[in-house]
């Protein structure tokens, strides 16, 4: 499960043909440029949910 | 010389930079050490909370050249520069389940290098030895990248000079910088990562919301940008879908370099635990916002209308012609600094490695603690005047071709590094003969008639040579790991796992 977790966001920003359009543009920025920009925290909130599953120290 | 100089600009860059001279001298004190020792000197005696961690690997990670070249590459060809952004997407998992157990064998066992857990795993001091080899070739062009960025800005604040004067600011910043990591070691950078990251924070947040108002909106930016690219191959605000494959392993293969490299392992090995680490894979991504945010200065550039020969310079001229003055000198100010915290925490992992891995167990297998302090502090010296050197007598391109190489390279200790944070199953031997595989078919994808190339067409799809040859590097070891026999090494498994909790 903390394995899958972590993979989640690594498949999801590598998964080029589902982002590579300019539609739908976000405050007029291209869906390209917005979904891997919104990737950086959503990425961090699944390392966050990683360790909570994991009971680690962090 | 200084004709065509701001001056206004140029004072701020100045005030900026003997503030932080300053700090790098004082840091010697800071969180004190007997600093004759290699771990405190070299690793900041191990003693840096997940704060302090996160503001060092932040600058130590995203580097000045990073700031200049990204939004270079996306000015020049668009998209495939945003691979920057799915790399350090990945990096972070990756951290998380890898550099805990790093840190925890490290601990217990007194390394400060990757090279110095290979030894210990498999007393094999010629895998050590490639694995040291490795991260100081790969380090030194780095280092002079950090300098061709720093003489960026320098440049745009209207220095001009002739032959050996043109380096001259870049030649007093740096020895500024010598005798200060000389005299603090780690805790310098460490100390003057606060004020860069802050300034950086600061010029990016004002860059993406002023630029942009004063562009018509990002709408328009991107508009503007799209219009640049039209009818170009290979360029645009979308990848071209020859440019898939090696955008996606291009990424990979970064992210799977970017922690072999010695300066970022120093950089972890210096936290005070294995907490602190797992802490900062949830915190950095931060940084990797701020990368993104800088990236779309490329298309900023060109909806301000900014033409330059070499894209290298659209950041700087963007800056000089959006902003006042003064706002200018503080943005080329955390640039500037920003090349200085990498370049140190580089030239200490560098050294830190040769003193421990090449020096000790061929040279002088007995050398004594205090020794192997003032061994490492002269190398970080003798690493930096060689990058001067490499920045002053060769050209830039020479320093961005090793650069791209040093990447294919680095990637080669993955195995050896990662695979042995998890089993002892695999032989030194076979480990060293994948290196050996890996390092010469990443170099020799690498070769092109005109220029080097980051990668190759394999199995009819593009893909970046750092990748294909670690998976060479991979084969090999698995393969000879089955018939060749193994040695273990002072390492157990509980070495790996977190301390139990005192209370």
């Amino acid at each position: 499960m903390k394995y899958l977790l972590l993979l989640i966001p690594c498949i999801l920003c590598l998964w080029v043909p589902f982002y590579n359009a300019v539609e739908p543009r976000l405050a007029g920025v291209p869906l390209f440029y917005w979904f891997l920009m919104l990737m950086i925290p959503v990425s961090s909130l699944f390392i966050w949910l990683a360790a909570k599953i994991e009971g680690s120290d962090a | 010389m200084i004709d065509k100089l701001n001056w206004t600009a140029t004072a701020v860059f100045i005030l900026f930079f003997v503030l932080v001279s300053v700090m790098g001298f004082v840091a010697s004190r800071w969180k004190s050490g007997n600093l004759d020792e290699l771990h405190e000197w070299g690793l900041g005696g191990r003693r840096f909370g997940a704060w302090i961690t996160w503001f060092l690997l932040g600058g130590d990670l995203y580097t000045a050249y990073t700031v200049i070249a990204v939004p270079a590459v996306v000015y020049a060809i668009g998209a495939y520069g945003f691979f920057a952004v799915p790399y350090t997407i990945m990096i972070y998992p990756f951290i998380f389940l890898t550099m805990p157990r790093l840190w925890n064998v490290a601990h217990r066992k007194g390394y400060i290098t990757g090279s110095d857990f290979i030894y210990g795993r498999y007393r094999n001091k010629w895998l050590e030895l490639a694995v040291a080899f490795t991260g100081i070739l790969a380090t030194m062009p780095y280092i002079a990248l950090q300098l061709v960025g720093m003489e960026k800005v320098i440049q745009a604040l209207g220095f001009q000079g002739e032959g050996m004067m043109s380096h001259l600011p870049l030649t007093i910043a740096f020895i500024i910088l010598a005798l200060y990591t000389y005299k603090s070691g780690l805790r310098a950078p460490a100390m003057i990562a606060f004020v860069k990251d802050i300034m950086i924070y600061i010029f990016v947040i004002a860059a993406v919301v002023i630029v942009p108002a004063k562009l018509g909106g990002y709408g328009a930016v991107f508009d503007a940008a799209a219009k640049v690219y039209e009818g170009k191959p290979n360029q645009g605000l979308l990848l071209a879908p020859a440019q898939i494959a090696p955008f996606i392993t291009l990424a990979i293969g970064s992210a799977m370099a970017l922690f072999m490299y010695p300066h970022s392992m120093t950089g972890v090995l210096s936290a005070s635990g294995s907490r602190a680490i797992r802490r900062n894979a949830m915190m950095l991504p931060a940084y990797s916002l701020v990368l993104a945010l800088i990236a779309l200065m490329g298309f900023m550039a060109h909806a301000a209308g900014i033409k330059v020969a070499n894209p290298q310079d659209a950041v700087p001229q963007l800056f000089l012609k959006m902003f006042p003055d003064w706002f200018s000198g503080f943005s080329f100010a955390a640039i500037a600094i920003g090349a200085l915290v990498p370049a140190a925490v580089m030239s200490i992992g560098a050294a830190n490695t040769f003193t421990r891995n090449v020096w000790r167990p061929f040279v002088q297998p007995d050398i004594s603690p205090a020794r192997e302090g003032s061994l490492a502090k002269l190398m970080s010296l003798i690493v930096k005047v060689g990058a001067l050197a490499v920045v002053v007598f060769m050209p830039t391109k020479f320093a961005l071709d090793l650069q791209l190489l040093g990447g294919v390279w680095m990637i080669q200790i993955f195995p050896a590094i990662i695979f042995d944070l998890y089993t002892s199953w695999f032989s030194g031997e076979a480990l060293l003969a994948g290196w050996v595989v890996g390092f010469v078919l990443g170099t020799y994808l690498s070769w092109g008639e005109v220029a080097w190339v980051p990668t190759s067409v394999v199995f009819g799809y593009g893909a970046y040579n750092g990748v294909v040859s670690v998976a060479a590097n991979i084969a090999v070891a698995v393969v000879l790991s089955l018939v060749l026999p193994k040695t273990s090494g002072e390492v157990v498994p509980s070495d790996f796992e977190d301390a139990p909790h005192a209370g």
